[in-house]
């Protein structure tokens, strides 16, 4: 059965790594769904989330190939884990002055936050899981949406773990695991 | 009085070059030290092509200690590096010039990148400047090499030369081999650094398994322990990991039957009762009936290639799979494995041998037996007026005492080769297996001849794949190497036709080839040519080849559809395959 699963994927910092990656997905026919990438928490290492759609087996390869990559890592598929997930998004609504009101209550509802305002237009930035988003997106339509941006989702493990460059990575579904190449799980059927 | 000329000794960083200081940092050109790391890396050979911007490196060549082979077209560098790396086990390197040099490399480094050979490939690139800006000659050769390499590199200054160089072939050599490339810009061969070449190399994201998990390792040997109809695939990782001794030692205590891969020929001797001979779409009959019928299949270091298969879900049906291989990702990638075993396949049989039991497997044994096609023997004895091809292949095999390096190019002699040649040594069948690169045999022979100057070296081609690559003619002749060349001619692209006359109604499309005289045309190369045109003429002919010194081309002109046999159709499963009436079972 073809799902989403997210991929938190640590790299070293190097030039032509994004390049790599996407390259590696598009090649072996993974579907990316979206990819955002930043800095972390240690100097020199970058965090990309991917999400990616496909059977528990294509997801696994495609960890299993992105750990080819020199530049690659750790990747853990935090899918199945319970973890914070969330977007960030850029909406311009057309706005009147009668319609001002009931945008900010809206914006207020989804916890989303007036960053600038023109008479006609009010910029909304709003965070959050990407069904909150969709929500705010649903409730803003019949107003006129002028402009939108959504990055795809940054993820996070809740609670005291951490998805550290240290140890194994984990691929969902492991029944048996073996110490390979990396840390990669490897599944025995 | 004349001054006395006195050497002290002298520390060298592991070259074996002659009076070499390194007392003082020394301040040299980008071209220098990348001369000088190939020499301390022990390199002592180079295929490539000079051109623009490797002109700096060119220059100072001369004073390197290796010797530089020049070809006569930068893709066959590439392959002449790949025979090269095949027979030794060394990484095969090999340079060429930014742009079109560049490029003309990069079949070689697909065919390198899927058959897992060691290469190194140094490039030049334009200017820094001028990267960027399409300046002459330039190309994105780090970007289009991307999906081809195991790794790449721009180095954008000369200190980052010797690291970047040493860590190249310890990526191209290490877990699973594949090729690097090196795209080094003009502006860094002129630019100067200190040389110092690095002891060690390593990367934090870069961490090949190669000692295997024990309890994987004990699962497998359950496996095989309890298995009735067992069956070995032996692939090319027996022979890039040097595993031959641990495997024959490993078949005869579990007594498990050997079936090869294309790439597994030569990790157990063919002429042993325990092989069963080659696998997958013109394996023989017996070997694929065998994968039908087996409850275990022991995969030690192949990757189930499609080719060796055949319909993925009809493979080894009623096989339970142990896949040994040093990559992960091999794993479960085509045919799920049951018991996957992640490692080098020497540590892996060398922790495995313990926990068999000496078995036997007779009975199993026999019904393989009572499988065999000797209806082919048969043909085979009865002689046609023009030479056949499988017995051609038989008498450069007895001719040599099989004892010889084959390399091929691609298609149905290829094929015929595979099949025939009978190979008891590792490491002395050369073919190009995943990539399927015309063109292969004469550079990859010239690789392999350079590299194992003490074996008698054959290379088998056919008169498509020699009409791609017959410019090497002149580098064999300019080398002087004793390479015997055999061309399998039949006046048409044999493997296409015969794909065209099985599956598609013979509508023979754009596969009729003519050539030159191949024999005329190695008088004019100022090499010994031969044209073989009956059956009688072929062992004087071979015996003639191999009695001369230099490099000899045997032109075997043959029936020109004489097709492989026996042949699993594109897509079907390994059980439907077809064979040719006069070579059908006799019982």
């Amino acid at each position: 059965m073809k799902k989403r699963h997210t991929l938190v994927v640590q790299v070293e910092n190097h030039p032509g790594i994004l390049n790599r990656v996407a390259s590696l997905m598009r090649r072996r026919s993974f579907n990316i769904e979206s990819i955002t990438v930043g800095h972390s928490e240690q100097p020199g290492v970058s965090r990309m989330t991917i999400v990616v759609v496909g059977e528990v087996n294509d997801v696994e390869q495609a960890g299993k190939q992105l750990y080819k990559l020199m530049e690659v890592l750790k990747v853990t598929d935090v899918t199945d884990l319970s973890v914070i997930a969330h977007e960030l998004a850029l909406v311009k609504v057309a706005t009147k002055a009668q319609t001002r009101s009931e945008i900010l209550q809206i914006a207020q509802i989804f916890d989303a936050r007036v960053v600038d305002a023109t008479p006609s237009t009010l910029l909304i930035e709003a965070t959050g899981p990407e069904e909150r988003i969709d929500g705010l997106l649903t409730m803003l339509r019949g107003f006129g949406i002028r402009e939108l941006v959504r990055t795809g989702p940054v993820a996070m493990m809740r609670g005291g773990t951490s998805v550290s460059t240290k140890g194994s990575g984990r691929i969902e579904r492991v029944t048996e695991q073996v110490v390979a190449a990396n840390g990669v799980a490897v599944i025995a059927n | 009085m004349a001054a006395t000329e006195t050497r002290r000794p002298i520390a060298t960083t592991g070259s074996d070059r002659p009076g070499r200081a390194i007392a003082q940092p020394e301040l040299l050109t980008g071209a220098e030290i990348t001369c000088r790391s190939l020499d301390d890396e022990g390199v002592t050979t180079v295929f490539g092509y000079p051109g623009g911007a490797v002109i700096p490196l060119y220059d100072a060549l001369p004073r390197s200690g290796f010797h530089h082979v020049l070809v006569r077209f930068e893709q066959w560098a590439a392959l002449a590096a790949i025979g090269y790396a095949r027979v030794t086990g060394k990484p095969g390197v090999c340079m060429a010039t930014s742009g079109p040099g560049a490029t003309n490399l990069v079949t070689g480094l697909a065919d390198a990148m899927l058959d897992s050979v060691p290469l190194v490939a140094i490039t030049g690139q334009v200017v820094q400047p001028m990267i960027g800006r399409d300046a002459f000659q330039e190309v994105d050769i780090t970007g289009i090499t991307l999906p081809v390499t195991k790794h790449n590199y721009l180095v954008q200054s000369a200190a980052d030369i010797a690291p970047t160089l040493k860590e190249a072939f310890y990526l191209a050599t290490s877990g699973r081999p594949g090729p690097v490339l090196v795209d080094i810009p003009k502006s860094v061969f002129l630019q100067k650094a200190v040389y110092s070449y690095p002891q060690v190399a390593g990367r934090r994201g870069y961490q090949p398994t190669s000692v295997p998990n024990l309890r994987q390792v004990r699962l497998a040997a359950d496996l095989i322990n309890r298995a009735e109809k067992p069956l070995i695939m032996a692939g090319h990782g027996i022979l890039i990991s040097g595993a031959t001794e641990e495997f024959a030692a490993f078949v005869d205590r579990t007594g498990i039957p050997v079936i090869f891969t294309l790439h597994g020929l030569g990790t157990f001797p063919e002429s042993d009762p325990m092989s069963l001979g080659l696998m997958g779409m013109h394996g023989h009959k017996h070997v694929n009936d065998a994968l039908d019928q087996a409850d275990v299949l022991v995969n030690i270091g192949a990757r189930f290639d499609d080719r060796a298969t055949g319909r993925v879900s009809d493979f080894a049906p009623n096989a339970k799979v142990i896949h040994v291989d040093i990559d992960p990702a091999e794993i479960g990638k085509n045919v799920p494995a049951d018991v996957p075993v992640v490692g080098d396949a020497r540590e892996v049989l060398k922790a495995l041998i313990s926990d068999v039991h000496e078995r036997r497997h007779g009975q199993w044994l026999g019904w393989i037996d009572s499988r065999r096609n000797r209806g082919l023997e048969a043909a085979l004895a009865d002689r046609p007026e023009t030479p056949e091809p499988y017995t051609i292949v038989k008498a450069i095999a007895a001719a040599t005492n099989g004892e010889a390096i084959v390399t091929t190019d691609v298609g149905q002699h290829q094929m015929w080769t595979a099949q025939h040649f009978g190979f008891n040594h590792p490491d002395r069948w050369v073919t190009s297996g995943g990539l399927g690169t015309m063109g292969f045999g004469l550079p990859s022979a010239i690789g392999a001849k350079i590299g194992r100057p003490d074996l008698e070296v054959w290379t088998v081609v056919g008169d498509g794949g020699i009409q791609m690559s017959l410019p090497e003619l002149a580098t064999m002749v300019q080398e002087r190497l004793n390479i015997n060349i055999a061309c399998i001619n039949n006046g048409y692209l044999g493997m296409v036709r015969q794909w065209q006359d099985l599956f598609h109604a013979k509508n023979y499309s754009e596969v009729r080839i003519t050539g030159p005289d191949l024999a005329k045309l190695a008088d004019a190369y100022g090499m010994t040519g031969i044209t073989v045109r009956s059956h009688e003429e072929i062992e004087p002919a071979i015996a003639r080849a191999r009695s001369i010194d230099g490099p000899v081309l045997i032109d075997f002109v043959i029936e020109p559809e004489a097709n492989v046999w026996p042949i699993v159709p594109p897509g079907a499963s390994n059980s439907e395959m077809m064979h040719e009436a006069r070579f059908a079972e006799l019982d």
